[in-house]
Parts: C-alpha cells; structure tokens; sequence
C-alpha cells in the first residue's frame, strides 16, 4: 500500500485530525462523553492506521517498541502514583481532595491525571499487542 | 442485529465473520446511544469496532485457515441454547419493566451521584466523575488488567520467528 | 407486566443464547471468540437498558434538563468492555499459539491429534 497515491495523501491529511480528536476526547471527558479509555484506542488506531498505509518498519521508527513498552507500564504507574500522593499529602489511598487547598480543584487535578495514565496504559496496550501480532507474521519486511 | 448474529453463526468464511463482527459492534453501540449511554457508546465503537476488528484480522492472517467445517447438525447444542434461553425468558418476567422509574437501580446510590456528584467534583459528566473518582479504585484495577493482558501476549509471542523445530 | 414492557430482556436473551450457541456448537477457535464477544455484548445490554428512563437524557449534568438516565450501569460496563477486549487479545495470542502447535484452529482436529500421539508436537 506504500505505493497507492491516494491512499499515502488521505493518510497524511486525515493523521492530525485522529490525533487531535484523541486529544479532544481525552480532556472534553468531563464536560462530554469520552475520557482516558476512548482516548486512548483512538491514539493506537491512528498509529495502525499509519502503519498499514506505510509499512511497519516506519511505524516502528515513528514509535519504537522501547516506548511502547514503557508507556503500558507507565499508566498504571501515574495511576498509582496519584493514589500514592493522596497517602503522602494526609488523605486515604485516591483521595482526591487533598491535592490541593481548594477540595474541587484538588478532584479536578485527580481525575485530570488519572485520565492521563489510563489513555496512556490503553494506548500503550493497544499498540503493543498490534507489533506483536504484526511482527509474528511478516519476518522478512 | 439479530439478522447479523444469525448470518454469523452460519456463514465459514472467517473474513466475512469478522466484518459482521465489526457490523454488530457498530449497531450495537448505535441501540447504546438510543438507550442515552453515550460514554459505552463511544467505547464500544472504538474497541469493538475497531480493536476487536484489526486483532481478530491479524489473528486471521497469523492462522492462515479459512473455513469451519461443520461435521454433524448441531441438534443437541441448539436444544441446550433454546431451553437456556426459555428459563432466562421465564426469569426475566420477575424483573422491573422497561423504564420504570421505582425500579431499585434507581433508588439507592444513584440520585446522590447525581446530585451530588458535579458539585463535589466539579464535573458534569457523572461517568467520569464517578468512574475516576467515586469509584477509581475500580478504575485502578482495570488499568492493571489492561496491562497484565498486555504483558500476557507479550509472554504468548515473544519469539519473533515462528519456526516450529526451534527448542525454546 | 406485558410482552411489551419486558421486549428489551427479549432481544438481550435472544443474543445471548445466539453467542452461547456460536460458542458451543462451532468448532473453529476464531469463530468461538467472535461467539463470545456476542455474549458478552448481550450482557453490556442487560445492564443498560434498565438503566434508561424514557423521556430522560444521557448523565451529564446541565441546566436544562431535569431527568438522567442512570450513569452507575454506565461506568460498570465501561469497564467490562475493555476488559473484554483485553481477554480477546489473550485468546487470539492463544489461538496462534495453538495454530502453531497443532497446524490446524479445528477443535475436533486438536482433540484428534492430542488423542492420537499422546504428547503435542512441539514441547
């Protein structure tokens, strides 16, 4: 499909606007439906979708696996990570109202980074397991 | 739907399988928006149309196999399914009707998420508030599956070559 | 209590023993789990449809609406979707395992060659 014109031209047009709805998705979570989970799959569909038009080895030097793999852990890690700072700052386990003077603003910071982490774990998954299945069949491109 | 699921389950070609798959997925999340879940719709339109479908294709060209080949007319299992689906019929006549505002699902937590919920949080949509918040540490349980099945495919496919001689 | 207030628990028993059938009755590997996302599909609508009020709108809180279909369902099948997917990708990983082993995704075609040597083809 690398050599298919129109297909390499509507891939490059349509590639920012995915990306920038993914991004639209993630942070409208909170007034509109979407949020970490949407976001994320939306990020790993538009790398498959680059890297059916273009071939996986330019998939693979746009992402390379190392961050791939580090991106599934990492969610899970901001996660905890906010729990964590809730234990530290004086509140239970994810207790969101500590993170800040304000107890609203401190739920808005929660739920903001908590989102972050997800869509970065999914994202991350998604992919991950695309290399995996991709790279099992085709060992000679 | 129903048209979609009963051509699945006669149709051999697994290609065709799986674009009804992807088919019903988007139809089902379709009844979802008409049912006002619009967060599930969402979800379920970009997972299991799109997930789903670009891993059930990859897993296609991986197995090379094209078609099922039914041996014998399956008249056990169908009795199995129609007498299941007759004592689901006959418990489900005890459950609330459809859209009945007293139903229990109602009552308990829910008007005080909804009540409460956007002025504790600052949030109006109430799925996430209370998926991220009243409820996160579900949510934190759910990123840690994501990332074991991650982690488990990882395990399952490892060996880039897949050569059947190679001792491991 | 008539068939017209109960039609929804309909349709979701009807695809639910639909995706049961699938599962038990075919044997190809692939097809079985294409049966099981239709079950568990089947399960996300028992959830919801009960959780919707006619004349009610989605659960995100505005001025201009008095009454919101109820957003506890809502977040637990969230979840349950994603995790189906998860298990989806664990059972294609496993399908091409078994491919691999085996040569075939036939269930009776697996039983057969485990019956026959007694010990897969590759250990």
């Amino acid at each position: 499909m690398k050599r298919d014109l129109i297909l390499r031209v509507v891939a490059k047009v349509f590639l920012p606007f995915i990306l920038v709805f993914a991004l639209y998705v993630q942070f409208h979570g909170d007034f509109g439906p979407g949020g970490g989970f949407q976001a994320g799959v939306i990020i790993a569909a538009a790398v498959v979708f680059y890297a059916l038009i273009y071939g996986l080895a330019n998939a693979r030097r746009l992402v390379p696996e190392r961050v791939v793999e580090s991106m599934m852990a990492a969610g899970v890690l901001i996660y905890a990570g906010v729990g964590l700072m809730g234990l530290v700052l004086g509140g239970n386990f994810l207790d969101y109202f500590v993170l800040d003077r304000d107890p609203v603003a401190g739920q808005h910071r929660g739920i903001f980074w908590v989102e972050v982490g997800v869509a970065v774990t999914v994202s991350g998954v998604m992919l991950k397991i695309f290399y995996m299945f991709a790279d099992r069949g085709r060992m000679d491109e | 739907m129903a048209v979609a699921v009963v051509v699945l389950a006669r149709v051999r070609n697994l290609f065709a399988v799986i674009v009804l798959s992807g088919l019903y997925s988007f139809l089902m999340a379709t009844v979802l928006v008409a049912l006002d879940a619009v967060d599930v719709a969402m979800t379920e339109a970009s997972v299991g149309a799109g997930i789903s479908t670009v891993l059930l294709l990859g897993a296609l060209h991986l197995c090379k196999s094209e078609e099922a080949k039914p041996v014998h007319k399956p008249w056990l299992p169908l009795t199995v399914s129609v007498v299941c689906g007759l004592l689901l019929v006959y418990g489900s006549l005890g459950l609330p009707a459809f859209s009945d505002p007293f139903a229990p699902i109602h009552t308990h937590v829910v008007p005080r998420y909804l009540n409460e919920g956007p002025k504790e949080t600052g949030v109006p949509n109430v799925v996430t508030a209370v998926l991220a918040s009243y409820r996160g540490y579900d949510t934190l349980g759910e990123t840690t599956v994501v990332f074991t099945a991650g982690a488990g495919v990882v395990a399952l496919l490892r060996r880039r070559r897949s050569r059947k001689e190679q001792p491991k | 209590m008539s068939i017209v207030s109960h039609f929804s628990y309909a349709v979701t028993i009807f695809l639910m023993i639909a995706g049961l059938f699938i599962v038990i009755a075919r044997g190809n590997l692939i097809k079985k789990l294409v049966g099981l996302g239709i079950f568990q599909t089947s399960v996300y609508l028992l959830y919801i449809a009960p959780g919707k009020l006619i004349g009610g709108t989605a659960p995100i809180v505005s001025d201009a609406f008095k009454v919101y279909s109820n957003p506890l369902p809502h977040v637990l099948i969230l979840t349950a979707i994603v995790v189906g997917v998860a298990t989806l990708a664990l059972g294609l990983a496993l399908v091409v395992r078994i491919r691999e082993a085996y040569g075939s995704i036939e269930e009776d075609e697996i039983l057969e060659a485990d019956r026959g040597d007694g010990v897969a083809d590759q250990r």
